[in-house]
């Protein structure tokens, strides 16, 4: 199983005919994705690449039933996009698009935050369920369909991730870019509970990085709540403070939000806490197979029974 | 994007809160003039840089005389200002603000921001003005008052009465300072400031509520609705590299170090600084080159990363999602021919046809270093360096 997004996930695309919704529409497609329909108004009525394009949302799922949407539209318009899309019914949102003002997020988020309405993003590579579809900018292909969940403020990064963990043969249920953007519609806290629900999950890998609190928020949890092995790394060890690294929201401000105190913070809560970028693969692979070996223990010691099909419940665990 | 003390305090007193009369000065003359159309008998003469601690660091002096703001411009205007905020080599004084004096009877702070936890904006007071919000916030809590603001309907009256009784304000003070907070969140809200601090806020004897100081950022993606704020930009409190890179639409932040990186993606070039670190190197600059690396960005990349002669080696690293590697490469070889790079270049590139990129490099007869994977990449790098 995965979570948010599965392969019959009916998806529409907002700001389907710009450059990027264009591109990026034809990627899911090729992917896998079910993409029923695009939303540019003005442009109802016609279509592309064989798939129609519509002038609302509301008219979008009257025609094609979708439940989720990836938005392309430009920063001054997504905010605008984003309440559109929560007010139809869409259940997941996916916003891409980079550089809406933190006032415009504001208000969204707080209008949306009581609505049955998943968003993910902005400012973010998307979400995908390997093997089964994706929504978002992510190249397909590094990711490989499999147990580990991952979680992270980055794109590029992420990538990394992935790739480190598929060329371990450990593949992935979900990997979710939350976004680099100070106010976001989905947090950490909010997918690694989703994680630690799903049955199909063994592993969570977190991707942070400096500014705000919210791995603090997400290790409180965990160390209460997740039995599921968690990796963590916090990127930007070596940022200088008040200064934006990149993303808006990644910026230490008032000796706040530094790595060191994400790090002191996660590996109190017992996640395997990563000094280096390039340890993410190998550490989850060593946490996934201490795990098995305790279990196949377990197994051994109640029954020797169960021996011949120790794979199979290991699996299921 | 950050603006002086002296044009915070033009945008305030657009929105109707209060501050001193002032004049920003450029020259000495200038700054006597100022004082003599300001009039009274007291005058501050402050130095306007883009950094705290001015008064500590010795930015900001009383005058009490015609006299005295002559030579207390003449003192100020030029010198290196060296704060908590500026680093060691301090920053030159280019600008002067000379305000008329106060009748301060009590200093208090105030400030607007985005808390990220709530994702609304918060109004924090404390009776303890004049000293950093982020030292009382670490040794006395409790003396910090807050309220987060409803985005739909903004910030209300009884938030603002809730603060002012909080700070123990009476009177025509207390009425006063109603009326300063609402003009405060007003002037925060329509302007998409990231950060108005006014600290301190002054409360007069005669009853009036003045902010003696003035901090406002701005919301860089915020900046396209907002040419008025826009024009506030003083490009000499900017790194003169960023500056150069911002016209190339490249992410480029100026570090210590040796070692040169251009990595696309933020996190992903936050994560190679660390692991330069980790692997014994200094990072020399943080520079994000976005999506779509091409020649032209990995050659106006290098521009900027070998105009810091403090540069060593260089560190590519990137991660071709949806872009090519081998088309990369080749934007990086046809970058290395024509600005012709001296120094030890490594490169990492990693996804989409990498192999067909490492082919490309290693034709090109050129001295690259090619690397598998994130750690030998810093491996390399700083391997060159000893």
């Amino acid at each position: 199983m995965s979570i948010l997004l599965e392969k019959n996930t009916k998806v529409i695309v907002q700001g389907i005919t710009g450059s990027e919704g264009s591109f990026h529409t034809s990627q899911m497609v090729e992917y896998g994705t079910k993409v029923v329909g695009g939303v540019t108004p003005g442009k109802g009525g016609t279509e592309l690449n064989g798939i129609p394009v519509f002038d609302t949302v509301i008219d979008a799922i009257k025609k094609t039933k979708a439940t989720a949407s990836a938005i392309f539209v430009p920063p001054p318009f997504a905010a605008d996009a984003i309440l559109e899309a929560a007010n139809a019914g869409i259940k997941l949102i996916v916003c891409i698009t980079e550089g809406i003002p933190a006032a415009d997020m504001v208000k969204v988020f707080n209008t949306i935050k009581n609505m049955d309405v998943r968003l993910v993003g902005p400012n973010c590579p998307g979400v995908i369920s390997p093997g089964k579809a994706k929504i978002g900018i992510m190249p397909g292909f590094i990711h490989k369909k499999g147990n580990v969940g991952v979680v992270s403020r980055s794109g590029t990064l992420t990538y990394e991730a992935v790739k480190q963990l598929s060329d371990l043969k450990i593949g992935q249920s979900t990997c979710v870019g939350i976004g680099g953007d100070p106010v976001i519609g989905s947090q950490f806290l909010d997918i690694i509970k989703l994680f630690n629900d799903d049955p199909k999950t063994d592993g969570i890998v977190m991707i942070g990085e400096i500014g705000g609190t919210a791995e603090e928020e997400a290790a409180d949890f965990i160390k209460k709540n997740v039995k599921k092995p968690v990796v963590g790394f916090i990127a930007g060890r070596t940022a200088p403070p008040g200064r934006r690294m990149g993303h808006a929201g990644a910026i230490i401000s008032g000796g706040k939000g530094t790595a060191a105190e994400k790090m002191n913070a996660m590996k109190k809560a017992g996640i395997h806490v990563v000094e280096s970028p390039a340890e993410i693969g190998i550490t989850m692979k060593n946490a996934l197979d201490s795990l098995k070996g305790k279990d196949s223990k377990k197994k051994k010691s109640k029954s020797k029974k169960e021996k011949s099909s120790k794979k199979k419940t290991s699996k299921k665990k | 994007m950050k603006i002086h003390e002296y044009q915070a305090k033009e945008i305030l007193k657009k929105y109707n809160v209060p501050v001193p009369e002032g004049k920003m000065a450029r020259t000495v003359a200038q700054a006597s003039k100022a004082a003599e159309k300001l009039g009274g008998k007291i005058w501050v003469v402050k130095a306007q840089i883009h950094a705290g601690g001015r008064g500590k660091g010795g930015g900001v002096k009383l005058a009490k005389s015609a006299e005295d703001v002559n030579s207390l411009a003449k003192e100020i205007l030029g010198m290196q200002l060296i704060t908590h905020q500026t680093g060691p080599e301090g920053r030159k004084v280019k600008r002067l603000l000379i305000e008329e004096g106060v009748n301060i009877d009590r200093e208090l702070y105030v400030g607007i921001t985005l808390d990220r936890a709530q994702s609304k904006n918060v109004v924090m007071a404390s009776t303890e003005g004049g000293v950093e919000i982020e030292k009382v916030a670490a040794e006395t809590p409790e003396k910090i008052l807050k309220v987060a603001i409803d985005p739909a309907v903004g910030m209300q009256a009884y938030q603002a009465r809730q603060i002012a009784f909080g700070l123990g304000l009476e009177g025509t003070q207390f009425k006063n300072a109603v009326k300063f907070l609402l003009a405060l969140y007003q002037a925060f809200d329509a302007t998409d400031a990231s950060i108005a601090e006014i600290n301190p806020l002054v409360v007069t004897k005669e009853g009036s509520v003045i902010a003696l100081d003035a901090k406002m950022n701005f919301d860089d993606n915020a900046l396209y609705r907002h040419p008025e704020i826009v024009k506030y930009r003083d490009l000499d409190e900017e790194e003169p590299l960023e500056i150069e890179a911002s016209k190339f639409n490249l992410n480029y932040i100026k570090l210590d170090g040796n070692v040169g990186c251009m990595v696309n993606g933020a996190g992903l070039a936050m994560a190679t600084m660390d692991i330069i670190k980790l692997a014994g190197g200094e990072p020399a600059n943080f520079l994000d080159v976005g999506g779509g690396a091409n020649k032209e960005t990995v050659a106006n990349g290098f521009k900027i990363i070998l105009s810091d002669p403090n540069v060593k080696a260089i560190l590519i690293n990137i991660f071709g999602g949806i872009v090519r590697c081998d088309r990369v490469a080749q934007g990086v070889i046809d970058a290395v021919n024509e600005i012709g790079v001296e120094i030890p270049i490594v490169v990492r590139l990693e996804g989409t046809n990498a192999k067909e990129a490492g082919v490309l490099l290693e034709k090109s007869g050129l001295n690259f270093e090619v690397a598998v994977g994130l750690q030998q990449a810093a491996e390399k790098v700083t391997a060159v360096l000893k």
